[in-house]
């Protein structure tokens, strides 16, 4: 009996020692390859960066990435601001309708669908509604592509940050005789903020890094220009453009846009962290 | 039949203040009321009659519709679809249950403190004014008094006084608690009701609560659902024993538990079931 105890335990000591070692090395393989690549992005970008990168347009001499860098800033502003209240009062809906609600349910699951969608497909439906109708590809397609790209992050992580403030949090203000509208606003995003927030940074970060539903919406626009009716450049766009060309200055320019961009991305990452844990903290 | 052990004699020797219920007129009265969740019933025809200024405790197993009873009364339930009550309860003649009396002014009447310390996500001061806010608009001198009045009501203000500014998520489980005592107190209402409010707590900041209903209960009316027997000994002056949403039994605490009447009630305050 004993033995066979003894023997069942070591059995058990073996598999587990196995299953760390074969995950230790699957792990270190994939950060090594993500090491690989953040290290040819940063050998590449540095090389290239400088202060035409930022000073000089597609055409400048030296040639630079201001248009695009402008026109990012730009257009991912607006879809912010288009996508922020709509997204939060969605998700905050779907929080206050629950689980069993059929058009929770519903609404819910189109979202998901939204957020899983190719993004070149979230494209084509702007094409179709914005572009062809005023004749020109333009900034404001751009915004209106990268708002559709960042609203259902928005709704799911504001539901989701919603649902995990207490019932008992929300019968409280409920208790105290405030209105529902009073409860949601002062009580229930107050609680939840630091998440909201959370996921707001990231849906600007995966809007800042979308090429696809750019290609025929905001098209690329090789100066700088600040109007929303015109053609627009993109970071993403415009490193496409780059590495389809032959010569090695484009080439070179184009790893210090993806530099940009990543740092930039990287900058945003770091600063929701920051946030969560202040929220936890308080 | 003497259901008295000594035990339950060393308590309410221990209970803090005697107040007699004698000639103290009702303030609530709950008239045949009955409760559904969905099809299940989940209380019947309650009739109980809660007097003013006084602590009335309600007692039972898990699942027998006291703490029901609380989140009707300031109409909790109404949250939720698919609960609803059927029935009156009087509060000053006026049916504080009935769909045209708005559940704000109920609320504003009846305040409910939670079995878990509920403090929101701001300051303390502001979880103070958050609930005056809602009913009156008082100037900032009268507001700043009114938010001392209530902490110190509450007893805990000279832990509290120094940082009103501070986020009220820093102050321990029981300071918490005080504060959402002071939060609902601060709102002026007639009627305050107290689902476990000790629970979630340590002895000392228990007995600290407990020090505190029997201050409040000079000017508010207390109704406090508890699972500890001899916190209703010690806290409460009326107590109604509960089972299976029924009310079996209410009378003077003395006598609920130390002659009961029906054979549950004994078998419940003697611990043979519960």
């Amino acid at each position: 009996m004993a033995t066979t105890n003894a023997g069942r335990l070591a059995r058990r000591l073996a598999v587990d020692k196995t299953i760390k070692l074969v995950s230790t090395l699957l792990a270190t393989i994939a950060l090594v390859l993500l090491a690989m690549i953040l290290w040819a992005l940063f050998f590449n970008g540095v090389r290239a960066l400088g202060p035409h990168v930022f000073l000089n347009d597609t055409f400048g001499r030296p040639n630079g990435l201001a248009n695009a860098i402008v026109g990012s800033l730009i257009q991912v502003g607006f879809a912010t601001v288009i996508a922020l209240p709509v997204g939060v009062l969605a998700g905050t809906l779907l929080a206050d309708l629950g689980k069993s609600s059929k058009l929770g349910e519903t609404v819910r699951f189109v979202n998901d669908v939204l957020l899983s969608a190719p993004s070149i497909l979230i494209g084509l439906f702007v094409y179709t509604l914005i572009v062809l109708p005023m004749g020109r590809f333009s900034g404001w397609a751009g915004v209106a592509a990268l708002a559709i790209v960042m609203l259902p992050v928005i709704v799911r992580s504001t539901e989701d940050m919603l649902r995990l403030v207490p019932v008992q949090l929300r019968e409280a203000a409920y208790a105290l005789g405030a209105s529902r509208w009073t409860v949601t606003r002062s009580v229930l995003w107050r609680a939840a903020r630091a998440g909201i927030l959370t996921g707001l940074l990231l849906a600007i970060a995966r809007a800042a890094g979308e090429t696809a539903p750019l290609l025929f919406t905001a098209f690329g626009n090789p100066q700088t220009s600040f109007d929303l009716n015109q053609p627009m450049a993109t970071l993403p766009v415009q490193i496409f453009n780059l590495t389809l060309s032959a010569d090695a200055d484009s080439i070179a320019l184009a790893w210090a846009g993806a530099l940009i961009i990543t740092v930039g991305v990287l900058a945003l990452n770091i600063t929701s962290r920051l946030l969560i844990s202040l929220g936890q903290r308080k | 039949m003497n259901a008295m052990t000594s035990d339950s004699a060393a308590l309410i020797n221990k209970q803090r203040t005697e107040s007699s219920i004698e000639g103290v007129r009702s303030r609530a009265s709950i008239k045949n009321l009955d409760f559904f969740y969905g099809d299940n019933q989940a209380l019947y025809d309650i009739n109980l009659e809660v007097l003013d200024k006084r602590v009335t405790a309600m007692i039972g197993p898990s699942g027998c519709g006291k703490s029901t009873l609380l989140r009707i009364l300031n109409r909790m339930f109404e949250l939720y679809p698919g609960q609803r009550a059927k029935g009156q309860i009087l509060l000053d003649g006026e049916d504080i249950i009935d769909a045209k009396t708005p559940a704000a002014a109920t609320r504003a009447k009846v305040g409910m403190v939670f079995q878990k310390p509920t403090p929101f996500p701001m300051t303390i001061y502001d979880n103070i004014a958050f609930g005056v806010g809602l009913h009156e608009k008082l100037s900032k001198a009268d507001l700043d008094q009114r938010v001392e009045w209530a902490l110190r009501k509450a007893a805990i203000w000279e832990e509290a006084k120094d940082r009103l500014k501070t986020s009220a998520l820093g102050l321990s489980g029981g300071q918490q608690q005080r504060l959402c005592i002071a939060r609902t107190i601060a709102v002026k209402p007639e009627v305050i009701l107290l689902d476990e409010p000790t629970s979630a707590l340590d002895p000392i900041s228990t007995s600290r609560i407990e020090e505190l209903i029997d201050e409040l209960k000079s000017e508010f009316t207390i109704m406090i659902v508890t699972h500890n027997m001899q916190q209703a000994a010690r806290c409460s002056d009326v107590t109604a024993f509960f089972l299976l949403g029924k009310l079996m039994e209410s009378g003077p605490t003395n006598d609920i538990f130390m002659s009961p009447k029906r054979q549950e009630t004994i078998d419940y305050v003697t611990g043979r079931f519960g």
